[in-house]
């Protein structure tokens, strides 16, 4: 199945895993479960998914270091001493199937980004940037072992021709440390663009001679490089692999999931996220001071209406349900708030609908609230993602409204309408919240708790009453 | 607008005729081409046309020479440019997919512009340019030209003045026309060292290292050391006026000593740019910061100020050479860069002392001659032979690369048919190709007989 991306590099040792670090040369060979096709990808998305809210957050080079070794722990750990124990299905698997699940869940990524220039674009950023991250991470016997268990295709410098250069290598590189004599190796200029632009390089004739302690350079080049062409090759022929009819709603939910920009695990949670019980009354009040945007929408518009379409009842229905409402409070706040209707009216065409999205009627499933990636994708509802589907001028009206008295002021929006413009909605999301709860002491950067962006509405409202406990605990005093 | 007296406009009928009797297509074509007959260096290449009225026709695509002549005569556009070969012909662009049509290769270009210059030069400003500030242009050359060569191996290079106010270069290496737009950004911050655009030339994107600079910057100081005094102290004296010395004193570290340096020039306003600058170096054992402080006054006014999105990006159009520059009349021509430092910009022929120079020839000859080398008898030849050998040159490295790689079809059609070294070059590479290439060997050894 993986049959179309054989061509590229050859690696000696390809039945085990050398290393940590995985240049990905030979795609997997072996039986493959679906469960576990899908379940490794999405992990693995998690993380790339993070990675990428990182960039679009100008975050410094050591954050997203600590942001994404906190992912990988949880999501994507490459030895057993690494798996996050309290991270429940987490069972300790040995290095190797570690090692041989990450590799698995690149070449599914791998299938469902090279589809098209931006989606080959972004994953290569997001998994060059992972990448970086593990090298930066790795200890030195285990770069060692990937150093050797791949020809990069560099020329040693001979000694006489160190000595020959040794004045501009010197100026180039300061001093040599004392007594040992550092080793070079030369490639063609054009494989590490980055030191030739910052000049921090010797270059002669079309070569670059590259000190060992800068080998990194090269390697992560090379990365690139590499990857780039191998996604281009399997987009080629891909193809050929979408008559399989299993795979493909797999990989076309993960290529969406991305698109998003993130993948959330809030959308399977259900029943109380606070603890707490939640009355209809209250509603008004937590909307004004909780719900992120969307929902901040829809549910102005129901209490201006004192209507809203299937669809946002839908969405907005269930967003309260997991929030903590109960199906009497959830009837309740409904008749309360379509006041022009008859109850008669209300009991025959509303309950029903009601009680089936809390799983009383009909097929009786306990359906998810819509996550950020189901209000991104583009459907019949006209209460999506607000970040993505207002015009510019109508979103800082919407903004200023809802927010200016929690403190979001209008020389915050230039910012968040960057973002926006640049298509990362739900960065947005996650900057507007952190503004909002400047107050509950979230800094910049801090996203809803650990770095993490908003990938659900309910994530939003829940960590916005989480942090606000303690201050309405002591009103009540 | 300007200086010089002759600023008419070339009309439309001199432009036209300056296409049909006098354009080098021929030339172009093989400089671009880098073999005689087309490939698709040549046809999946973009031309794009300036008409008359600032009409943009972008996207144009030839097979061939004749084509392109053609196009040009039917046209006669006020000037054209060449962009990058296309992964297609760009004349098909709107039939592909839009991923699908991409840049692939590319000269690696540069544009040094005089107006980079105009916060220190003196002598002109704006579109203006006499043989002394020239001197700016030749040091810039200089300095790219060698570090180009050294440092990154290039060979191919071709200097051409644009016409009015500044110079083009190309560089024609496989390994330059392959560079992507992210390789090309990289080789820009490297020969960047004057940031900020026109206006703010003072901060300098170098750091020392102990001290020392970085190899390639020390070379270029070297080199710029000796010509500071004669172009920066004595042709431009750039530190006589007020303006001019305040520059200098803000780069000097130490401010006890500006403010003494400032009296002195104060009270005597008629102190050459020489002096001042010798003034500053009686103390320069004393204060090693100096030194480098000057030395980046060095630097700051006469390393290369290049135009950085023109190298950046390989769709970026560029003037083709032997274009007739609309506003001044001058035919953009190649430049041999030993006589660089003697270029006069005025002494570039224009087009209508090329028409001159044609209608003497035809008032003495008869007139059914063959039109296109109608050049040869104008002062535009030397420019063009500049071009020609530099073609010829690129197409010789083609023809050693294919005969190493065994394309012996190829060769063959080139021996016979066009190159009378080809010989010499059969005999040499024979046994080479004798290794891999069992099939042709008949036809080979059957040729040498031949031969």
């Amino acid at each position: 199945m993986f049959k179309s991306s054989t061509t590229f590099g050859q690696v000696k040792n390809h039945a085990a895993f050398p290393s940590p670090l995985n240049f990905y040369d030979i795609p997997p060979t072996s039986e493959v479960s679906i469960e576990e096709f899908e379940t490794s990808a999405l992990d693995r998305l998690r993380v790339l998914a993070e990675i990428e809210s990182s960039a679009a957050r100008n975050r410094p080079w050591d954050e997203i270091k600590e942001v994404t070794t906190k992912q990988c722990k949880k999501y994507l750990p490459l030895s057993p001493s690494q798996v996050d124990t309290s991270n429940s299905d987490a069972n300790v698997k040995s290095e190797m199937e570690l090692r041989r699940r990450d590799h698995l869940s690149h070449f599914v990524l791998r299938l469902a980004f090279c589809r098209s220039e931006d989606l080959r674009r972004r994953f290569l950023q997001a998994e060059s940037t992972l990448f970086r991250v593990r090298y930066d991470m790795a200890l030195k016997p285990e770069r060692d072992a990937f150093l050797t268990s791949r020809d990069f295709n560099w020329i040693p410098v001979e000694d006489d021709e160190v000595k020959k250069f040794a004045g501009q290598l010197e100026a180039a590189y300061g001093p040599a440390p004392d007594s040992t004599t550092r080793k070079y190796v030369k490639v063609k200029w054009t494989r590490v663009p980055d030191l030739v632009e910052k000049r921090k390089v010797f270059l002669k004739a079309g070569w670059a001679y590259v000190p060992g302690g800068e080998l990194s350079s090269i390697i992560f080049q090379e990365f690139e490089d590499h990857l780039g062409k191998a996604l281009e090759m399997t987009a080629r022929l891909l193809p050929r692999l979408d008559e399989d009819t299993r795979l493909l709603p797999i990989l076309n939910n993960l290529s969406q999931g991305f698109l998003a920009g993130i993948s959330s695990e809030w959308a399977t949670a259900s029943g109380s996220a606070t603890g707490s019980e939640i009355k209809a009354e209250m509603v008004n009040d937590l909307a004004r001071k909780h719900f992120p945007l969307c929902m901040r929408t829809l549910h102005e518009s129901l209490q201006r209406d004192n209507h809203l379409k299937h669809f946002g009842r839908l969405q907005y229905g269930l967003f309260l349900k997991v929030l903590g409402l109960s199906i009497e409070e959830a009837i309740a706040f409904w008749r309360k708030s379509f006041s022009r209707i008859t109850d008669d009216k209300f009991n025959k065409e509303y309950k029903y609908n009601i009680r089936h999205s809390y799983g009383l009627e009909g097929k009786r499933a306990n359906y998810p609230a819509k996550s950020c990636v189901q209000l991104l994708a583009p459907g019949p509802s006209d209460y999506g993602c607000p970040y993505r589907n207002y015009a510019p001028e109508n979103l800082q009206t919407a903004l200023l409204s809802s927010y200016s008295h929690l403190g979001l002021r209008a020389s915050d929006l230039p910012e968040i309408m960057a973002t926006v413009k640049a298509g990362h909605y739900h960065v947005a999301c996650t900057r507007v919240f952190e503004i909002t709860h400047a107050s509950c002491g979230v800094t910049k950067g801090e996203g809803t708790g650990g770095g993490e962006s908003v990938t659900h509405p309910n994530q939003y409202a829940a960590r916005s009453m989480e942090l606000h406990k303690p201050k309405d605990d002591m009103v009540i005093d | 607008m300007s200086s010089s007296g002759e600023q008419e406009k070339p009309s439309q009928e001199v432009m036209l005729t300056f296409y049909r009797r006098l354009y080098p297509f021929k030339s172009i074509f093989h400089w671009l081409n880098h073999e005689h007959a087309p490939t698709r260096l040549f046809t999946q290449r973009e031309f794009a046309f300036t008409l008359q009225g600032d009409v943009y026709l972008r996207y144009n695509s030839f097979s061939n020479v004749d084509e392109l002549k053609n196009q040009v005569c039917h046209l006669n556009p006020t000037r054209f440019e060449i962009g990058p070969v296309y992964s297609a012909r760009p004349k098909d662009k709107k039939t592909m997919r839009p991923g699908a049509f991409q840049p692939i290769l590319r000269e690696l270009v540069f544009d040094i512009d005089m107006t980079d210059y105009d916060s220190i030069r003196t002598c002109c400003s704006g579109a203006d340019i006499c043989r002394k500030c020239w001197g700016f242009i030749a040091a810039a050359v200089r300095v790219l030209d060698s570090g180009l060569r050294n440092e990154f191996g290039y060979q191919k290079l071709l200097w051409v003045y644009s016409g009015r106010r500044g110079i083009h270069l190309w560089i024609s290496d496989k390994e330059a026309m392959e560079l992507t737009d992210q390789q090309r950004k990289a080789l820009v911050g490297w020969l960047t060292v004057i940031q900020g655009g026109k206006e703010s030339g003072r901060i300098l994107n170098i750091s020392r290292n102990n001290g020392k600079l970085p190899p390639p910057i020390q070379d270029a100081l070297d080199f710029l050391r000796l010509g500071f005094v004669d172009l920066i102290l004595r042709t431009q004296e750039c530190f006589k006026s007020e303006e001019g010395y305040e520059e200098l004193l803000k780069a000097i570290p130490d401010s006890n000593l500006a403010k003494t340096l400032r009296s002195k020039w104060e009270s005597k306003p008629g102190r050459s740019s020489e002096d001042k600058w010798s003034d500053c170096f009686k103390d320069m054992s004393a204060h090693k910061t100096l030194r480098t402080a000057l030395e980046d006054i060095i630097l700051q006014y006469t390393y290369p100020r290049l135009d950085a999105e023109v190298s950046k990006h390989r769709n970026h159009l560029l003037k083709a050479p032997f274009c007739v520059h609309p506003a001044t009349g001058r035919v953009c021509v190649p430049l041999d860069l030993e006589m660089i430092e003697n270029f006069d910009p005025k002494a570039v022929p224009t087009v209508f002392q090329l028409l001159a120079e044609l209608d003497a020839i035809q008032k003495t000859e008869d007139q059914d001659m063959e039109l296109h080398s109608d050049w040869e008898k104008t002062s535009l030849k030397p420019y063009i032979n500049i071009m020609d050998k530099h073609a010829s040159d690129l197409m010789q490295e083609v023809r050693k690369e294919k005969l190493r790689t065994g394309e012996l079809a190829f060769c063959l059609e080139n021996i016979f048919s066009l190159n009378p070294l080809g010989r010499h070059i059969l005999v040499i590479y024979l046994p080479d190709l004798n290794l891999f290439m069992d099939p042709v060997i008949d036809l080979a050894s059957r040729c040498v007989f031949l031969l």
